[in-house]
């Protein structure tokens, strides 16, 4: 009995050793991009406007920058395998090849960039609130003090109003925006944080149409990179591809088609933005 | 990854309070572990009553809890109890959502403690019960004296794994706005996700540091407790 828990320990510990070596040594199994029949991009399914799953179907900005990239790259819409990529495994699913590529609201960072490589920008949001069609009393994150704010466990976005703006806020966290809008419509939170764009989709899906409004106020700047696996060989073409996509109209169109509804207008001053030479 | 595997630890734990995430769990544990006890007692005295509606109310609580996921309870305890009813459990938000979120756990475990409990009226032998009532005991005076105490002791394996079920369940409580370890983990995912694999360590033994001992003592517990027949 003794001897079976030792061994289970000692495989135990070496698993867990050579998953850790291998950050360095894996980047063999990432050529799939570029060659063979499909390419298999990472899109988040539950962020109305953005990325989203509806049936069979998949809608929103980041889809169609993803599809007109993979067009550019040489893949017609039907070679793309669309897979979810839920925040916490983005760069996991980079770094072991099941995506090639990742659209998913995936800010740059110095810390993602020690792990996965990126393209673009191809797009600059900025975190914002989505308040109460009828409540004027919030501007800014500023107007937050004492007020029930609602955001999604484990984002940026809470942490920097209560560090940085209003300390007294209240934080409710959810695990999806979707939660945090119901409670904002119920009337249990003031208001609802993320990137202004996210929250634009939301305040543009149907149900919550006339509800809830975009306070238009942004107080961040969140480059949106085109997640990709270190020591690839498509950077400089994904990068051409958002240039020409910045040059044709088709940007501006694909904003319109999925976020316009909701009345939100990108900051002009930082939109679009220029993409970064690949390292 | 020039940094050694020990110098990534931490640094995490210089960045974040884990034992303080950790420390939430474990008193979520202990809150709604009580609940559940004396829930789950009572639901299994009601489900062994020789009241057919008792016994029924019983059987519909266990299986209606047992049956629905545990983060559909915890966030109906938030978005339901609180977002909708307005039903507030203290004025200090965050400590409001523990209080939701423990009795989520705890009406939620109450139900597999029913069912280790009858488990272990299960080992008290049918003589026994004839033998109380024999000696002219009804059915509650039998179940306090002799029935409960022998099931009890039968029952301190499945109990303890009930327990060890609830201490990883706990994690479900960020779903409830609680900032407890899964929450905090996935903050760390969110910052760091250069060490991602530290992340995942610090939790999976964070985890194996509290459960083990309690398997290990309900083991032995079990062992020493046991009624030998």
């Amino acid at each position: 009995m003794r001897a079976r828990l030792a061994i289970a320990l000692t495989a135990a510990a070496a698993l867990t050793l050579t998953a850790c070596s291998g950050g360095d040594t894996d980047s063999e199994s990432t050529e799939g991009a570029g060659g063979g029949d499909s390419i298999r991009i990472g899109i988040k399914f539950d962020q109305p406007g953005l990325g989203f799953q509806d049936g069979s179907d998949y809608t929103g900005f980041d889809v169609g920058v993803a599809t007109y990239v993979a067009e550019q790259l040489g893949y017609s819409a039907d070679q793309i395998e669309w897979v979810e990529s839920p925040s916490a495994q983005r760069e996991t699913m980079l770094q072991t090849g099941q995506v090639d590529m990742i659209f998913a609201t995936y800010s740059i960072t110095d810390e993602r960039k020690e792990v996965v490589s990126f393209a673009g920008p191809y797009f600059v949001a900025g975190q914002d609130l989505l308040v109460a069609a009828d409540d004027d009393s919030i501007s800014g994150p500023e107007d937050l003090e004492g007020k029930n704010l609602c955001s999604v466990t484990g984002s940026t976005s809470a942490q920097r109003i209560k560090d940085e703006y209003a300390a007294g806020t209240n934080l409710l966290e959810q695990p999806g925006y979707a939660e945090c809008v119901t409670a904002l419509v119920a009337g249990s939170v003031d208001a609802v944080t993320t990137d202004d764009i996210i929250l634009a989709g939301l305040a543009a899906i149907p149900a919550n149409e006339g509800q809830v409004k975009v306070v238009g106020n942004p107080f961040s700047e969140e480059n949106y990179g085109i997640g990709l696996p270190q020591d690839n060989e498509i950077c400089e073409d994904v990068n051409a591809a958002v240039e020409q996509m910045f040059e044709d109209g088709t940007w501006e169109q694909l904003l319109e088609d999925n976020v316009g509804a909701s009345g939100y207008v990108p900051n002009a001053d930082l939109n679009p933005p220029a993409v970064e030479p690949c390292a | 990854m020039d940094e050694g595997y020990l110098a990534q630890f931490l640094s995490l734990f210089e960045q974040f309070d884990v034992l303080a995430a950790f420390w939430v769990n474990i008193q979520l544990t202990a809150y709604a572990a009580v609940l559940a006890l004396v829930l789950g007692t009572v639901l299994a005295v009601m489900r062994i009553s020789p009241v057919p509606s008792l016994r029924w109310a019983g059987a519909t609580y266990v299986t209606l809890l047992r049956n629905t996921p545990l983060t559909i309870i915890i966030v109906f305890c938030v978005l339901g109890l609180w977002g909708q009813l307005g039903i507030t459990l203290s004025a200090d938000f965050q400590t409001n959502f523990f209080r939701l979120a423990a009795i989520g756990l705890g009406v939620y475990h109450a139900a597999f403690v029913c069912e280790a409990l009858r488990s272990g009226v299960n080992t008290v032998p049918v003589g026994q019960a004839e033998a109380a009532r024999a000696i002219g005991l009804g059915f509650w005076p039998a179940a306090r004296l002799v029935i409960l105490p022998q099931a009890f002791r039968g029952a301190v394996a499945p109990l303890g794994n009930v327990l060890i079920a609830l201490i990883k369940n706990s994690t479900v409580a960020a779903a409830g706005s609680v900032a407890e370890a899964s929450g905090l983990m996935r903050t760390m995912i969110e910052f760091r996700p250069d060490v991602i694999l530290a992340v995942f360590f610090v939790f999976a033994l964070g985890f194996v540091v509290l459960v083990v001992p309690v398997g290990l003592l309900t083991t032995s517990l079990s062992r020493r407790l046991a009624v030998a027949r």
